[in-house]
């Protein structure tokens, strides 16, 4: 099951390829075929799913593949990973229906985006280090012919920089898995079993090192203050659905990394480096904040966001690691705030930036004072941009609400000094609200003369992606069951 | 183990006696048959393939009284180098055919072969020099071939460092045997612990320079950028690949003999690092796409020596040495192949707008040039990683390491290749590509991307 939710888009992608005949127009149908395919299928396995033992993982599929190294082909979901698996799947048909009216080369683009989303999806399922890493190096590679393929402006140095840095988070990753793999005995690169063994137990020295060089990979992927430098070029070149993708599928692959490596196979490492990593979550929720408040381009500045929010989950998750009396239940919180934070960021931003595209495809810039008093022109447009500045900001009703308050309340009840980071709300509050004036308040002006509100191809991929938003902000129980029995076995796991 | 099994060396024997059979029919041949001579060389690889296949699966034995050993290493260097070697052919048919000279390079060709083959079971320092001389010969008169002055200057440059490491290497042979009295390996095992230790390290040390200068690598690697510059585009694509995989195995079959207590590990790990970074920097700046492959070789080379460096303390060692030299060989005669399916083209910005106008050759190049780099899943994706983890294994983490780094430092030069690939065309018509470069390139990247996927089964012959 999980190897054909994986596999499909592969299929259809080499479909793509191999076939020249196919047309631009019947490509993107087959992509938006495809891509729908993949989100009944995930709906498919969520409703089929029952939460698995700790240790152990649901949809259970393994196959030898480098038996030299034991590596295999090993996939699973358990409720960390089948909430992003989801989300994954419901982004990706976003950006499929998004595209439907058509881009140049849009047969290669489908293409692309269909690989992108074989490698996405199979990181989330990925059981087994080697496979992480293929998939996560792979996202790489093809967000970087997206960005290069079809971006904008100075889309080529941005590629560059972008493949340059994240391409040395990755071998830094690579390094603390092979240090993982000779650490463990028998060696082996499979997670459920690295998981069990926790293999650098007892030596602090080379379980900082190795937990250092995984860091180190996540946070540039994530990213993390100070390796976030990469971000905001990439999402101000890249297509909008490359923006999409970027921001609301690989940004998780970083912190999801966090969830399903650093904390299980690390544990003690974890608890050792637990303030640091609280720390650079505080700093990242607040620079990120401050500096995309002094952003003048739209893009830029729900880049600058994305490392706000990325910034809360590193922060719940370190104070997830500071075991103190009995703050276990609170610590759980947090993850499960943080799981939740990575669903809801996903979609949110991903619409955020569907929108963005939309001003960049009628008027050819992302600047905030190139446009005013937009709403007159594309009332559509103004509610869907203020419903997405909303949810960004946590307001109740949204599920970055559910998200960021059960990542305080665990973080703080674990170190009440997390508090300090409550003001990046206010920030975030205060430069979505100025934005939206900037926009779409006022007297018409600039490029907002003639401008044309959003069609249909437009409004529905975004306005699903926020409704989806609110369903969570709404009725959280279900994607919260789903979450929390994996939080506590994380923590569960940590207090080894 | 004194008996002589003549059919133990058939498909080295099967190569040298090609080689000779192509020199005389091609003499007696009009010009525009020489493709018999062709025809006979592909043969004769092939068939040296086969009769090796077929060895390896039976059990291991050796032969000449011991001093050649028909073992899995043999047996997986009997089946990549006639592989590279057709490869190298097939590009070279289309290249110089009808020419001159086409039978006599046929023939250099297949004796470098013999050659590397020999290399790669000697087990005996003798045989070793034998081999060395039948892989380095052919190879100065291969590169100055091409009949300019650029190839006329790397043919010198290549003789030269050539005379030079092979006089080393003899000497080093004659250190290693004035001390112990022999040259077997199986004796020199034992033997080398009780002789003084600074024979031992100027003998090793001297046979380390000779298949040094045969692999490419730091500091005998200067003939190596000039070549794949000055050289013809198939004889480019030989000589950057094929002694490698001799010299690497030599050199692996070698240091696993020295006695323990000495600082080889360390030796051979800092002419790897030296390899890899000298090779990624000088290849930074390169607008010649030949000589940027050159000096990507080199520091290829540097990678290929890891596993070396870990022999005998990492069970993983030996099969990731022969695993990264199977997807070396391939990868690197695909990146070589697109040179020549677009000979014209001798700098990177010839390459802009590729990718419209010729979406396989573009494709073949991207999987090659990542591939070299170590993207997963490709072969030497799998390669770098079992590289690594052999080094990490053998104590040596700080080597594993540096082979990230060093990957992350190759990628910019094989960025700046793809991308003019992808942009969009100057204007500029391009030639249509040789076809059967463009089949070698697009087949042996794909070799590339089917040994990555299939890596368990591959290592399950390997290791």
């Amino acid at each position: 099951m999980l190897s054909l939710l994986v596999f499909l888009p592969l299929a259809a992608a080499a479909v793509l390829v191999a076939a020249p005949r196919i047309t631009d127009a019947a490509a993107r149908w087959l992509w938006v075929v495809v891509a729908a395919a993949e989100v009944i299928l995930t709906v498919g396995i969520w409703a089929t799913y029952t939460a698995p033992k700790p240790g152990e993982l649901a949809f259970d599929e393994q196959v030898p593949w480098i038996p030299g190294v034991n590596s295999s082909y090993h996939v699973g979901v358990d409720g960390l990973s089948l909430p992003l698996v989801i989300m994954t799947a419901v982004v990706f048909l976003a950006c499929a229906v998004y595209s439907l009216r058509g881009s140049e080369r849009s047969r290669a683009q489908a293409a692309l985006f269909l690989f992108l989303q074989c490698v996405s999806i199979g990181l989330f399922v990925a059981a087994d280090l080697i496979l992480f890493f293929v998939f996560f190096d792979l996202s790489i590679v093809a967000m970087y012919f997206v960005i290069t393929g079809w971006g904008h402006g100075q889309a080529g140095r941005s590629a560059m920089k972008f493949f340059l840095y994240t391409f040395l988070g990755s071998l830094a990753l690579l390094v603390g898995f092979i240090g993982l793999y000779i650490a463990a005995q028998p060696h082996t690169f499979d997670m459920v079993e690295l998981t069990a063994a926790t293999p650098l137990a007892g030596s602090s020295v080379t379980g900082g090192l190795v937990l250092g060089a995984i860091l180190l990979g996540l946070a540039v992927k994530t990213p993390t203050f100070p390796f976030h430098t990469w971000l905001p070029s990439a999402h101000t070149d890249a297509p909008a659905i490359g923006s999409a993708v970027l921001a609301g599928v690989l940004l998780k692959m970083g912190t999801y990394g966090f969830v399903r490596i650093a904390m299980p196979m690390l544990p003690q490492s974890w608890r050792s480096w637990a303030w640091v990593i609280v720390a650079v979550g505080i700093v990242s929720v607040l620079y990120g904040a401050l500096v995309a408040l002094a952003q003048k381009n739209l893009k830029r500045m729900i880049a600058y966001t994305s490392v706000n929010h990325m910034g809360y989950i590193v922060m719940a998750l370190g104070a997830a690691g500071l075991i103190a009396g009995s703050t276990a239940e609170a610590r759980s919180i947090a993850v499960t705030g943080a799981v939740t934070q990575m669903v809801s960021h996903g979609l949110i931003t991903g619409a955020l930036f569907l929108i963005a595209g939309v001003l960049y495809d009628r008027a050819g810039t992302y600047e905030l004072d190139a446009y005013g008093g937009l709403a007159g022109a594309a009332p559509k447009l103004a509610t869907l941009f203020a419903v997405g500045a909303f949810a960004s900001l946590g307001l109740p009703g949204f599920s970055g609400f559910i998200a960021e308050f059960q990542m305080f309340t665990g973080s703080i009840a674990a170190a009440p000094v997390t508090a300090v980071a409550l003001p990046g709300i206010v920030i975030t509050a205060a430069l979505f609200l100025r934005a939206f004036q900037q926009v779409f308040t006022g007297p018409a002006g600039g490029r907002s003369v003639g401008f044309v509100d959003l069609r249909a191809h437009e409004t529905v991929p975004t306005a699903t992606l926020l409704v989806l938003s609110v369903v969570i902000g709404v009725l959280p129980a279900p994607l919260l069951a789903l979450i929390e029995p994996a939080a506590a076995t994380v923590i569960g796991l940590l207090g080894r | 183990m004194t008996a002589v099994h003549v059919l133990g060396m058939l498909p080295e024997a099967l190569v040298f006696a090609g080689a000779l059979m192509v020199l005389i029919v091609g003499s007696y041949l009009p010009r525009r048959r020489l493709w018999w001579t062709r025809v006979i060389a592909v043969a004769a690889l092939i068939g040296a393939l086969i009769a090796g296949a077929v060895q390896m699966a039976g059990s291991d034995s050796s032969t000449f009284a011991g001093t050649f050993v028909v073992d899995s290493v043999t047996g997986v260097a009997r089946v990549i180098t006639p592989l590279a070697t057709v490869l190298v052919i097939l590009v070279a048919g289309e290249e110089i055919s009808g020419s001159a000279r086409e039978s006599e390079s046929y023939a250099l060709l297949l004796s470098a072969t013999a050659g590397v083959l020999v290399l790669s079971g000697a087990q005996d320092l003798l045989v070793l020099a034998v081999g060395y001389l039948l892989a380095s010969i052919p190879i100065y008169a291969l590169i100055g071939m091409a009949r300019s002055p650029a190839a006329a200057e790397a043919a010198m440059k290549t003789y030269l460092l050539g005379a030079l490491s092979g006089i080393l290497l003899l000497l080093g042979v004659t250190l290693l045997f004035g001390g112990t009295g022999t040259t077997a390996y199986g004796e020199l095992r034992g033997l080398l612990a009780e002789i003084p230790a600074p024979i031992v390290v100027a003998g090793s040390v001297g046979v380390v320079a000779g298949l040094l200068f045969k692999a490419g690598g730091v500091p005998l690697h200067f003939w190596v950028p000039d070549a794949a510059q000055g050289a013809q585009g198939f004889v480019a694509m030989f000589v950057t690949t094929v002694p490698k995989i001799g010299a690497l195995i030599a050199l692996y079959r070698l240091v696993e003999i020295l006695p323990g207590g000495l600082a080889w590990p360390g030796l051979i790990g800092g002419i790897a690092v030296a390899s890899m970074t000298l090779g990624n920097l000088a290849a930074f700046w390169q607008d010649d796409p030949r000589r940027l492959l050159g000096w990507s070789t080199v520091s290829q080379v540097g990678f290929l020596l890891v596993p070396v460096a870990a022999a005998g303390r990492s069970d993983l060692a030996l099969p990731a040495l022969l695993f990264y030299l199977a997807g070396y060989t391939v990868t690197n005669i695909a990146a070589f192949a697109v040179t020549t399916a677009v000979p014209a083209a001798r700098e990177l910005s010839a390459y802009r707008g590729i990718g419209r106008t010729q979406p396989w050759l573009t494709g073949a190049l991207i999987v090659a040039l990542l591939g070299l780099l170590g993207t997963p899943p490709l072969a030497l994706f799998v390669g770098k990683l079992t590289t690594a983890s052999a080094a990490w294994e053998a104590g040596a983490a700080w080597l594993a390491i540096a082979v990230f780094v060093n990957t992350l430092l190759s990628l910019v030069y094989y960025l700046r290749w793809i991308v003019p690939c992808l942009q969009t065309s100057t204007g500029v018509e391009h030639s249509a590509p040789q076809h059967v470069s463009v089949r070698v390139a697009a087949a042996a990247a794909g070799v590339s991307v089917a040994l990555g996927v299939a890596a368990g089964l591959v290592f399950g012959v390997v290791g």
